[in-house]
């Protein structure tokens, strides 16, 4: 049963695997279809549940945010963590061309 | 036909912490690259973010020192977008539920007072940098601001020309500045401002499409930028073309805008909340204790220099053009005892003047409020002339010492004793029998001939007042 939702076409796939960087092939596109549509369909149950006056809860969080002071802690170990990139140079990180 | 330009701007007000928003790393400009960015600052896998405190007193402060609501519950959202000076693939930003919504600041423009709606403030974490230059084809990247808290402030688009918008953001650069929480250093990328510019025929009630215009890094420039934005919209509407709703980047070099980019994309940043931060949550407490904490505000200090040190509007603006002038004034006024006049005319005049040419802050002034202060008790008992008075500041601005050293060493001590003036005079007098003639014949204009005579005969050190005085009751018939 589904609750009103149109299943996703293939344009939506196409520009939802563009915004994730996903390239994919047609038989995957189709695959996607299909789950992501059996995902979003689970999602539009929630359509049958009254929800008017229900203010929208983002975390199941009463107490609120816990902060921390402004306190600068120096734990940076530059090259320790430029070890695990794929490309550093002169303290940099490196990453294939990008331009505007 | 007429036209109006409607201006609304973004600014990104860089807060003055010691830390990141989220992390421990430090916020100093200027390191080595990637030295303060660690694993929360480049996105390490299981890496959890921790607000810091201080970030939310400073946008709470903002947010009452300009009438607005400062929400009691926000939300952190993810604004997701793919570049690689952003490492976790989204910025940690807050969009439906902003800490500050619905404030107004007044600006004064040559037509008078305007209020310009600010339509909300919110908290959110800068990028990194990509450098592209001389990277054999790489993009090279620094994380170091990566996390440096940002309170992005955006305005109604209530702006009806470029001079106003240039009001409206050196308004609200004094005001970080007092609040204390920007250094409002533009160079540095501290106080950043896009510029959203329509234009529509006047009478219009409806919204022309707008550009926005980003990488305006200076005051000047913004005017400019819009400007010449204006002119390329109106001459595209008036020739029959239509405005794209686009990003345009300004270039300084040239003085034009440029799209950014040719196929504008609709963003599409799947905004949704951050399930890493729990809503930050404000007590009325904590809301009561930034209240009292409130320094006072630059209207408030403008107001006040003008009714008790009786200042003009301009003057009073002058010297509360920031905190740290409106210091110095009070700080000269109390080690002078007094004289507000004579201390607003000199830290405006020969103080600003010399601080302009030296390209200095007037934190940095060579000459601090008490020596300042005490060349201005010198001049108020009639110690030194207004004259003299420049050239002792000159002295203590080289570094010649105090003013009564220089007064002493060089001599420029003013004379007021009466005797010794009417010495003076009367040798004049007396060196200059054909002027004293005409004067007596009635041709009054002879009478500055004698107190420049007078002046220079004591080495301009006689004081002029007595000078006057003493000339009128000799040169009588």
């Amino acid at each position: 049963m589904t609750y009103g939702l149109a299943a996703l076409d293939a344009k939506d796939i196409e520009k939802v695997a563009h915004l994730a960087r996903l390239g994919l092939s047609g038989p995957e596109r189709e695959a996607y279809a299909q789950d992501l549509s059996r995902i979003l369909d689970l999602v539009s149950h929630m359509n049958a549940v009254a929800t008017d006056g229900v203010v929208p809860m983002t975390h199941p969080d009463a107490a609120g945010l816990r902060l921390r002071g402004d306190k600068v802690e120096q734990e940076i170990d530059r090259d320790q963590l430029m070890a695990v990139a794929p490309q550093a140079r002169d303290g940099l990180y490196l990453v294939p061309r990008v331009i505007e | 036909m007429e036209w109006e330009t409607v201006i609304g701007l973004e600014v990104h007000a860089q807060l003055k912490t010691r830390s990141k928003i989220f992390s421990v790393s430090p916020t100093a400009y200027g390191a080595a690259p990637n030295t303060q960015a660690n694993v929360v600052d480049a996105a390490f896998p299981g890496v959890l973010p921790v607000l810091n405190a201080e970030v939310v007193r400073m946008a709470a402060r903002f947010g009452l020192a300009i009438g607005a609501t400062v929400h009691k519950r926000s939300v952190f959202a993810r604004k997701n977008y793919f570049y690689p000076d952003l490492p976790k693939g989204y910025q940690i930003s807050q969009y439906e539920h902003p800490i500050v919504e619905r404030g107004r600041l007044v600006i004064t423009t040559p037509a008078g007072e305007k209020t310009i709606g600010i339509t909300r403030a919110h908290l959110e974490e800068d990028a990194g940098k990509s450098l592209h230059e001389d990277m054999d084809g790489f993009t090279g990247i620094d994380l170091n601001r990566a996390g440096t808290p940002l309170l992005e402030i955006v305005s109604e688009p209530d702006m009806r020309s470029a001079a106003e918008a240039v009001a409206y953001l050196k308004t609200l650069h004094t005001l970080v500045r007092y609040l204390d929480i920007c250094d409002g250093n533009m160079q540095e990328g501290s106080f950043r401002c896009d510029a959203n510019v329509s234009v529509r025929p006047l009478g219009e009630a409806r919204f022309g499409t707008r550009a926005e215009l980003k990488n305006i890094n200076s005051f000047r420039f913004v005017e400019r930028a819009i400007d010449y934005e204006v002119r390329r919209q109106i001459a595209l509407l008036s020739s029959g073309g239509q405005v794209r709703q686009e990003t345009r980047l300004y270039d300084s070099a040239r003085d034009e805008t440029r799209s950014m980019r040719s196929k504008e994309e609709a963003n599409d940043y799947r905004y949704f909340p951050d399930p890493d931060l729990p809503s930050l949550v404000l007590t009325e407490a904590f809301l009561a204790e930034v209240r009292d904490a409130m320094p006072e505000l630059p209207d408030a200090k403008r107001a006040r220099f003008s009714a008790q040190y009786g200042l003009s509007a301009y003057d009073a603006g002058v010297l509360t053009a920031s905190r740290e002038l409106a210091q110095y004034y009070e700080d000269v006024l109390a080690a002078a005892g007094g004289e507000p006049k004579l201390a607003a005319n000199w830290v405006t005049g020969e103080l600003a003047a010399r601080l302009n040419e030296d390209g200095l802050d007037i934190v940095d002034s060579r000459v601090k409020a008490p020596a300042l202060a005490g060349l201005l008790r010198r001049i108020a008992d009639g110690t030194v002339s207004g004259k003299a008075a420049k050239d002792v500041f000159e002295a203590m601005w080289a570094g010649e010492g105090d003013a009564d050293a220089v007064i002493a060493a060089r001599g420029l001590r003013q004379i007021s004793d009466d005797s010794a003036i009417e010495e003076v005079v009367r040798q004049v007098i007396a060196a200059n029998p054909k002027q004293l003639a005409q004067y007596r014949a009635g041709e009054e204009k002879v009478f500055t001939f004698f107190v420049g005579q007078t002046m220079k005969a004591s080495r301009g050190k006689a004081n002029p007042a007595k000078v006057n005085e003493i000339l009128k009751r000799l040169l009588a018939p």
